[in-house]
């Protein structure tokens, strides 16, 4: 059998594998063994590669798998499950640098084959330009994602006049490369320069987003780089890298999609107005009052009488580390007789899904795990409900204050259990800098502090 | 012909996958996306060839980079994906339901 045919047929087997890997992801129950059937496609494919006609030296892709191979298992194990966001960020970067350097090498071959008679079709051109274009975006987006989240710089959005005007100018400068480029792909200085901008439009991209927002702009990557590698895919004419990075740019689009509903916010709105870096001018409409300080000693009499308890979890659990004591709080409360589910919302913490694996990390079983569509219809019947570093996803200013930025996002209604402990360190805003009429309502009570000390104290006091 | 083709398929794997992504519940969206950076390491198949066709030296450069961050992409994005899904169980005593 012809190598190529073989090849094309293996491809289509791993496509399958693929496919079948994220159908099962569909459950907890079987997402293990999706991700193992994922997997196999991918080990397939790579072998079935290797026996293409057109690879003659094995040397350099021996050095590449080990180095990458050593480096994705060192990180994949050491990560801490709270460093998850920044992990995937970085990734999704290594994934867009990856398609980059593929349409570059492609670029490079196919315009020494290319003959007189014969040159470099226009279609092979572009598509080579778009996985370079939105590898290289990727790659510096992702790293500054990278930087944001892991705090190596601020989180704060950066925001200046006519930054979009800025940010449309380099797109259209990088389309005037590409189509200079085209014309004459002899002159390399314009795709030099295209590449160059390109990695300039990424950081300008995440530039202005604040680490609230970057749920949405971590799914945008993610999306960026499954297209990247289906543009690769164009360019040099493989299927397999299109159906997968077309699967990729899918999921991501999709992620991205619920975590804008999540904020009531459109897509452009998160990419452009730089969330948060508006001060609230309305604030005066706000209600304020006497917040109600707390003992740990005395939230316990509390909890020790409660029923019905429902813990909130936000971004404030990953920074404490706060998921083990959390759940050994939950054994209490169930020995003492209590109910206790755990209400999820979807933007809580730094990307989609964190706050479960953080619970999971933590062996809480994943069907106590409410998502806010479960929980706000019987949020009344809960005694407690405990916020632990959450903020914003619990604001009722989103449904009462129509001044407020946040109104109209869907939110948990924390407000309206018979009682409500926030855990917070301190009375400073949440990241969107708006002030939350909760810790001023009647039956709020703050427990200041360490969120993670003050659970570890009203463990012991259950002792 | 080839770009109609490609383009079509493409499309139906754009297609395919919103059916399939939006069946997966939000539970494990970290997992999926994890999950899912692993897939977009496909791209290594594509550099296997520039980095081992010994066309031209800057394709070989370039491709045994590319190599080595799809590789990282593939086995660390599967590896944390496992890390995570070992990790999410059910409630104790509802085995195999």
């Amino acid at each position: 059998m012809n190598t190529e045919i073989l090849i094309n047929l293996v491809y289509v087997v791993a496509a399958v594998l693929f496919i079948l890997g994220l159908k099962l992801l569909g459950s907890p129950a079987t997402a293990r063994k999706g991700n193992l059937v994922s997997s196999a496609g991918m080990f397939i494919a790579v072998v079935v590669t290797l026996l293409d006609q057109n690879i003659i030296e094995f040397q350099y892709i021996i050095v590449g798998i080990v180095i990458g191979t050593l480096i994705g298992a060192v990180v994949a194990r050491k990560v801490e499950m709270t460093s998850m966001p920044e992990m995937v960020a970085l990734f999704n970067g290594f994934g867009g640098l990856a398609s980059l350097f593929v349409g570059w090498a492609a670029l490079s071959i196919a315009l020494v084959t290319a003959t007189v008679i014969n040159p470099v079709s226009a279609f092979t051109l572009i598509t080579i330009f778009l996985s370079i274009l939105i590898g290289g975006l990727t790659f510096t987006g992702s790293l500054l994602a990278y930087g944001k989240l892991s705090e190596r710089i601020s989180g704060r959005p950066f925001v200046y006049s006519g930054q979009r005007i800025v940010n449309s100018a380099i797109l259209i400068a990088v389309v005037v490369c590409a189509g200079l480029f085209i014309q004459d792909p002899s002159d390399a200085n314009w795709l030099y320069l295209a590449v160059a901008l390109s990695l300039v439009l990424g950081v300008m991209f995440v530039l202005p987003i604040g680490g609230a927002d970057m749920p949405v702009v971590i799914s945008l990557l993610n999306s960026f780089s499954g297209i990247a590698a289906a543009a690769a895919g164009f360019a040099i004419g493989n299927i397999l890298l299109i159906v997968a990075g077309s699967l990729v740019g899918a999921s991501g689009i999709i992620l991205t999609n619920i975590m804008c509903k999540a904020m009531n916010r459109s897509l452009s709105n998160v990419l452009f107005s730089g969330f948060g870096a508006v001060k609230v001018s309305s604030a005066a409409e706000i209600e304020q009052g006497e917040v109600k300080p707390m003992s740990a000693e005395d939230a316990y009499y509390v909890l020790e009488a409660a029923t019905s308890v429902v813990v909130i979890p936000g971004y404030g659990m990953a920074v404490a580390q706060a998921q083990h004591v959390v759940k050994e709080l939950q054994e209490l409360l169930e020995e003492n007789g209590a109910e206790v589910v755990y209400a999820i919302h979807p933007v809580a913490g730094r990307m989609p899904g964190h706050m479960n694996v953080l619970l999971a990390e933590a062996d809480v079983p994943y069907d106590l795990l409410l998502e806010m569509d479960q929980i706000n219809p019987r949020m009344e019947t809960f005694d407690v409900a405990i916020i632990i570093g959450a903020n914003d996803v619990v604001n009722p200013a989103a449904r009462e204050i129509e001044s407020s930025p946040i109104y109209g996002m869907p939110v948990i209604n924390a407000d309206q259990a018979r009682t409500v402990f926030v855990l917070k360190r301190s009375m400073a805003s949440g990241f969107a800098g708006i002030d939350n009429p909760l810790f001023f309502k009647d039956n709020t009570r703050m427990l200041f502090g360490d969120a993670k000390e003050t659970l570890s104290n009203l463990v012991k006091s259950f002792d | 012909m080839e770009i109609v083709f490609l383009t079509f398929v493409f499309v139906l794997a754009i297609f395919l996958g919103f059916e399939l992504i939006n069946k997966v519940p939000s539970t494990l969206h970290t997992p999926l996306m994890s999950g899912s950076n692993a897939i977009s390491g496909i791209t290594l198949v594509g550099a296997l060839v520039s980095a081992g066709s010994a066309q031209q030296e800057i394709a070989t450069i370039l491709g045994t980079l590319a190599v080595a961050f799809a590789t990282i992409n593939v086995v660390g994005g599967y590896m944390v994906t496992d890390r995570m899904l070992a990790m999410f169980k059910k409630k104790e005593g509802g085995s195999g339901k």
